[in-house]
């Protein structure tokens, strides 16, 4: 610490300060300490002079210790004298003498709130969020019907272009991942079986597991993944940056402009990258077959024909629709209740995503339990 | 503090900038002395806040010089830098001030960044610089999506004063305020600049502002500075831009002000 910077000393019972130096932003943290002491310094001395005179450097900082020097001794009741002070630090002294008179309370929010009303809140927003979900999709359902009779309003060039945003652009990683992913299972599937001496049963495994879920439900977490974060940000931007109120007042429902047509065509891209998906990773399963375990494609193909049925596709397919207008409602949902910062941009964003991902098992669930009752 | 003194603080030789084929800035030399109010001026989309940002660093440049604080940017290492970026502060014409933070950690922040304080102090200096800029220490607890336009250019000046700089440059400082909030806001720079010994670089649109606080005009135009002085010079100025603007319609010189 540099003491020059404000230097004590006692004479016949005034107390005389003599600050020198910088007294900037710099030497704030030494100079607070410095002031803090010196009104602390002998309490029996009831005059006080500050002499400013070898200051040769003072900022809002500065100005503002001296301020805190000036009240700290006049709350003792001291007599303060501050002299010298150069010409052109008046000012910003005097503007000091101004600030900080009001009690400052900021509001510090405890850092962990309490149990209880973490649940609390946690109940309410999961209520909020079952609303909000039911709302939008009665909302997009009217929207939807009023297209229907009135099919000249509906964007066909904007549900084309995300169409190509969520559908086709997703091909290439889809292919990736299921190929890759049926080739696993079929891996996995030869390794356990072979010590049975039913390797066969592999290709019944993998078909059934990829054209009932698998197939369908990883691929609609890579959608939900990829697109639900992107509508979901591209409507909260759109929000911040009050475009969703413009289009408003010229008339227009954002519903049916913005919405809508996303919606759309996440329903139409869903069925036909799960389709790709599921094929792709009876692809990769007929790959590891062959290459590790010398099962021609033709076997594979003959042994699939056995061992699945149309049924399986059906119940697998018939679910993508559904997730995916789940999906986009959700990633809808998120995107207008963002507000003006960044960080909820990104906290909704998030939860778009895991939401959209959590519901799909929960979808998924739910159809296995009403196939199992139909009996198919 | 001093009045504007004859040592150029910021100094511009034969600039060049350029997005893809055409330069946006072609040869332009520009001095700012210390503690002068500057106001720039040109033509919507001729390079005023590129001019600004290139000085500032933010946009890379292709020839000429630029000088802050009598020191070259280029040759400069890292920490050199920094510790001379601190010498400045920036209004941005959006405000740009951190939207996940209330306006007391956003005016803390550079403070919080460059310095080591106690809470105690830098609540304190917040809540200083807040009201030096005109606002009650109240606002400091909302967050910049709850304020109003006046508001956000005032806690964005309040940031950009946080760690008392010797430079501030503006960027727009009046625009999207109502003619009264301007007057104020002028008034506030000017009322700041002279407590403080602040040099100030500001790129304006605003005719009320150039008149009222700016100690010099520069004027972009066809992509060079084509003239730097007093208003007095601008308006006796025989360039076709210069006299369009500054004795066009909505100016003092044919207004009501121009009796005045």
């Amino acid at each position: 610490m540099d003491g020059s910077l404000l230097e004590v000393s006692v004479k016949d019972g005034r107390l005389a300060l003599a600050a020198g130096g910088a007294w900037t932003a710099d030497h704030a943290n030494d100079l607070e300490q410095l002031v803090e002491a010196a009104i602390q310094r002998s309490p029996q001395a009831t005059s006080v002079n500050i002499d400013m005179g070898r200051v040769e450097r003072l900022d809002t900082f500065g100005a503002w210790l001296l301020e805190r020097l000036v009240r700290g001794f006049a709350a003792a009741g001291r007599e303060t004298k501050v002299v010298d002070l150069p010409e052109h630090y008046r000012e910003l002294v005097a503007e000091a003498e101004h600030v900080n008179r009001a009690e400052i309370s900021p509001v510090r929010a405890p850092l962990v709130p309490t149990l209880v009303a973490a649940l609390r809140r946690g109940g309410l927003a999961l209520g909020d969020d079952f609303l909000q979900f039911v709302q939008m999709l009665g909302a997009v359902s009217v929207a939807g019907a009023r297209c229907l009779m009135r099919p000249w309003t509906f964007r066909f060039t904007s549900t084309i272009h995300h169409l190509d945003r969520v559908g086709f652009r997703a091909v290439p990683i889809i292919f990736l991942i299921t190929l890759l992913l049926g080739g696993i299972i079929a891996q996995q599937g030869l390794f356990h079986f072979r010590r049975f001496g039913i390797e066969i049963y592999v290709i019944d495994m993998v078909g059934i597991l990829v054209l009932r879920e698998l197939g369908v439900v990883m691929v609609a977490m890579m959608v939900a993944g990829r697109s639900a974060s992107s509508y979901t940000a591209e409507l909260g931007s759109m929000k911040m940056r009050e475009e969703i109120d413009a289009l408003r007042t010229m008339g227009f429902d954002p519903l049916e402009i913005l919405i809508l047509p996303r919606i759309v065509a996440l329903v139409l891209a869903l069925p036909a990258l799960a389709f790709i998906g599921a094929m792709t990773a009876l692809l990769g399963a007929a790959l590891v077959c062959w290459l590790t375990a010398d099962m021609s494609p033709e076997i594979f193909l003959a042994r699939l024909r056995d061992a699945i049925t149309v049924d399986d596709f059906i119940v697998g397919m018939i679910k993508a629709p559904f997730i995916a207008l789940m999906i986009g409602v959700v990633a809808s949902v998120e995107g207008l209740n963002v507000e003006g910062s960044a960080e909820s941009l990104g906290l909704h964003t998030t939860a778009s995503v895991v939401k959209s991902i959590f519901l799909v098992v929960v979808i998924d669930g739910l159809f296995a339990v009403f196939f199992a009752a139909v009996g198919m | 503090m001093a009045g504007p003194g004859n040592e150029a603080i910021i100094s511009v030789r034969d600039l060049v900038v350029g997005f893809g084929e055409t330069p946006v800035l072609n040869g332009v030399s520009l001095d700012v002395m210390r503690g002068e109010i500057l106001g720039f001026v040109g033509a919507s989309g001729m390079g005023k806040s590129v001019l600004m940002r290139t000085i500032i660093g933010l946009l890379p440049r292709r020839a000429g010089r630029v000088a802050v604080f009598g020191v070259d940017f280029d040759g400069l290492s890292e920490d050199a830098r920094r510790a001379l970026e601190r010498r400045w502060g920036v209004l941005f014409q959006q405000g740009a001030l951190f939207s996940s933070l209330t306006v007391r950690q956003n005016v803390q922040f550079p403070m919080r960044e460059h310095l080591r304080l106690s809470y105690r102090l830098m609540d304190e200096i917040a809540a200083a610089k807040l009201e030096m800029v005109g606002l009650t220490p109240e606002v400091g607890d909302k967050y910049p999506a709850e304020l109003s336009g006046g508001m956000i250019k005032r806690v964005a000046l309040a940031r950009a004063l946080a760690l008392d700089p010797e430079i501030v440059f503006l960027d727009e400082p009046t625009s999207g305020l109502d003619p009264i909030g301007a007057g104020e806001f002028d008034l506030l720079i000017k009322t700041l600049q002279h407590t403080l010994g602040l040099t100030v670089f500001m790129v304006t649109h605003d005719l009320d502002s150039l008149h009222a606080v700016c100690d010099r005009i520069a004027v972009l135009a066809d992509r060079k500075v084509i003239t730097a002085g007093p208003m007095a010079a601008m308006l006796a100025s025989d360039h076709p831009w210069v006299k369009a603007y500054f004795r066009g319609k909505r100016s003092r010189a044919n207004g009501a002000a121009g009796t005045a």
